[in-house]
């Protein structure tokens, strides 16, 4: 795959061109410029390092985005050993946009499953470009079954645009797909150990996502719509992307603030794709120590903690409207144990209008 | 030019019918004009092609739930803006605004009441409090309808309605489906019953959580019921949508829902459920 730069990366970019010139003029005028080679690398270091300290919500998508960023295949090669593919969900076809097998982390013997996407046209298609149908959701649940009947801990690795939303996907109920997953994933004893490692998009990605611990990768988000569609719906343009991205408080520091993240598993500069090798030392380090933290619980603790830990997710008022302004204006509202409040009329508003 | 030539049009000028507003509605199923309070006796059925209008909560519980014994469940609680977030409107707004128009705090009422001689965990979504979207208050009602319906031993209906997300809360909306689900999760271990009605339109975050959860899926006629919206399908796929695509008799033929009940026998078929789902025992007798 050719290499390929973000926007933000330009400065990088005309830095290293320049580096690469200088180089040819040494070698050709057989002159030593290797002072100034060095200084350009450092040069080079520090521009990369001041940009990607400094991304925006909507730059760290693109990041999590990157078309060379390591996928789930990628860390399997790199982190795993005596890796075995399980296939299919026993009643309509394997989906490749989900992938699962038995692998080995160092010691510990896991079942692992993950989003993948594609890095040409071919695996694209083949991947459908990450987009899970409902028999790869289908497909995860069989084997977290079976993961829980032979007592192995779930690995999971989410890198996913989302669901994919198609005639086909509607037919075999994506919806119902993800719900069955969202409440069985509640009842398997095994240690589940989730982490985003690019995309994480909302039900798609929560589909596969219940779990003892949810890390992310640091540059990775997760949010509930896609910035673009954030930005269609609410903007009525998606060229608000980047506004809707810092809304939708979707990075890792934010996931961390907000108690949707326990860790985030920070990436080589220039981020994962930089340096792959490391990201996957890095990224296995992470996931074993988790693992054994949850291990140490007993199973009864465990689906205890993990309900716990969702149940915990989501911020209200309570006993009274919200403070300040806002409420202040409110006109008074039905008190509040009264068995039938006042109606609303008909005529209010409608659901979208029928065909 | 002449200045002031003749107008090249003319100007008809319609008497409008002098009709009290909100007396008289256009039905959207027969175009038929249907008188409101015949609406309202036929349980917002149009007596004439019988489309099922949306239904207010009020009318909702009356039309289940025994007179005088619903009880309001967290009643109190109340959305607020944890991100802060402003699109071309601010989240404190809307939710004030949604406020104001319907009367309630957000888009789910909750309680236990009686429906026929079953002692039952109610729940109602309401389309019009911001298109009934899921946030923290949404998802944790539900949630606390099944924790304390799992507790008391009640079987749970839950009439379901859901424009999608509530995308002004983010991922707290997202994690909404998960907590309510793992709810679902010990409620189904407990052995107790839970019955979602699909009511026009419910998608989405609702439809990939504790829609599709039921022992029984049921839903009312003509509701549109799916997980993307259409327009998202034929732009993300560039296909003509099937016939009736996403509605309740296309998904009661690709099955995904147990029946297609008119609101009229709702209750009854209901109860009949209920009748042989639920052990002698747990069954209040009627009276």
């Amino acid at each position: 795959m050719p290499p390929y730069t973000l926007p933000f990366e330009k400065p990088v970019l005309e830095l290293e061109n320049k580096l690469r010139e200088l180089a040819n003029f040494s070698e050709s005028q057989k002159i030593d410029v290797s002072n100034e080679i060095d200084r350009m690398k450092k040069r080079i270091l520090d521009t990369r390092r001041k940009i990607y300290s400094e991304l925006t919500p909507w730059q760290k998508v693109q990041v999590a985005r990157h078309p060379l960023r390591p996928y789930t295949n990628d860390y399997i090669q790199r982190l795993t050993k005596d890796w075995i593919e399980i296939h299919g969900d026993r009643n309509y076809r394997d989906d490749r946009a989900i992938i699962g097998g038995f692998a080995t982390i160092d010691d510990e013997r896991v079942l692992l499953i993950g989003t993948q996407k594609g890095r040409d046209t071919k695996s694209n298609l083949e991947c459908n470009f990450g987009c899970a149908y409902p028999e790869g959701y289908r497909k995860a649940l069989r084997l977290m079954k079976l993961a829980a009947k032979f007592r192995l801990p779930i690995v999971v690795l989410v890198d996913t645009p989302g669901a994919y939303p198609g005639i086909e996907s509607e037919e075999r109920h994506i919806a119902e797909a993800i719900a069955v997953n969202l409440r069985e994933m509640f009842t398997f004893p095994v240690p589940i150990i989730v982490t985003i490692i690019g995309e994480g998009g909302s039900g798609g990605a929560l589909g596969i996502g219940v779990g003892d611990r949810v890390l992310v990768l640091e540059h990775a988000y997760y949010s509930v719509i896609s910035p673009e569609g954030c930005a269609a719906i609410l903007w009525k343009d998606r060229a608000y992307a980047d506004r809707a991205a810092e809304a939708l408080k979707l990075t890792s520091n934010d996931l961390i603030a907000m108690g949707f993240a326990d860790e985030i598993i920070p990436e080589p500069l220039g981020g994962a794709h930089g340096d792959p090798e490391t990201m996957a030392e890095t990224l296995k380090t992470v996931i074993l120590r988790n693992l054994k933290e949850v291990k140490m619980l007993s199973d009864e603790q465990r689906l205890q903690a993990r309900y716990n830990k969702f149940r915990a997710m989501g911020r209200f008022a309570e006993g009274g409207p919200p403070a300040k302004g806002a409420a202040r204006r409110a006109p008074p509202l039905p008190a509040a144990p009264t068995p039938i409040m006042a109606g609303d009329t008909l005529a209010d508003q409608q659901p979208p209008a029928r065909e | 030019m002449p200045l002031f030539s003749k107008k090249n049009y003319s100007t008809v000028k319609v008497r409008k019918r002098d009709i009290p507003d909100g007396l008289w509605l256009k039905c959207p199923g027969c175009q038929e004009i249907i008188f409101k309070q015949e609406l309202d006796e036929n349980a917002s059925v149009c007596p004439k092609c019988g489309h099922h209008f949306q239904m207010s909560r009020a009318d909702r519980i009356k039309l289940l739930i025994e007179d005088g014994t619903f009880q309001e469940w967290d009643g109190d609680l109340y959305s607020v803006d944890t991100l802060g977030f402003t699109g071309t409107a601010s989240y404190t707004s809307k939710l004030e605004e949604n406020r104001r128009k319907t009367g309630y705090h957000d888009a789910i009422s909750i309680g236990r009441g009686r429906m026929a001689h079953h002692d039952i965990g109610f729940g109602v979504m309401d389309f019009t409090f911001l298109g009934a979207s899921m946030g923290s208050v949404v998802g944790e009602k539900v949630t606390r309808l099944i924790e304390k319906s799992t507790k008391a031993r009640l079987p749970v209906i839950l009439i379901c309605a859901s424009g999608g997300a509530r995308m002004y809360e983010g991922m707290f909306s997202l994690m909404q489906m998960a907590k309510t689900s793992g709810a679902l999760a010990r409620h189904a271990e407990a052995g107790l019953a839970y019955i979602p009605v699909l009511t026009h339109p419910t998608t989405a975050g609702v439809m990939a959580s504790f829609a599709t959860l039921g022992d029984l899926i049921v839903a009312e006629p003509a509701a549109l019921i799916g997980f993307a919206g259409p327009r998202v399908i034929k732009e993300t796929t560039q296909q003509d949508l099937p016939e009736g695509f996403q509605r309740s008799e296309f998904l009661l033929k690709h099955g995904l829902l147990d029946m297609v009940v008119p609101r009229k026998q709702l209750k009854q078929t209901l109860v009949l459920v209920l009748d042989y789902l639920l052990d002698k025992q747990t069954a209040i007798k009627a009276g």
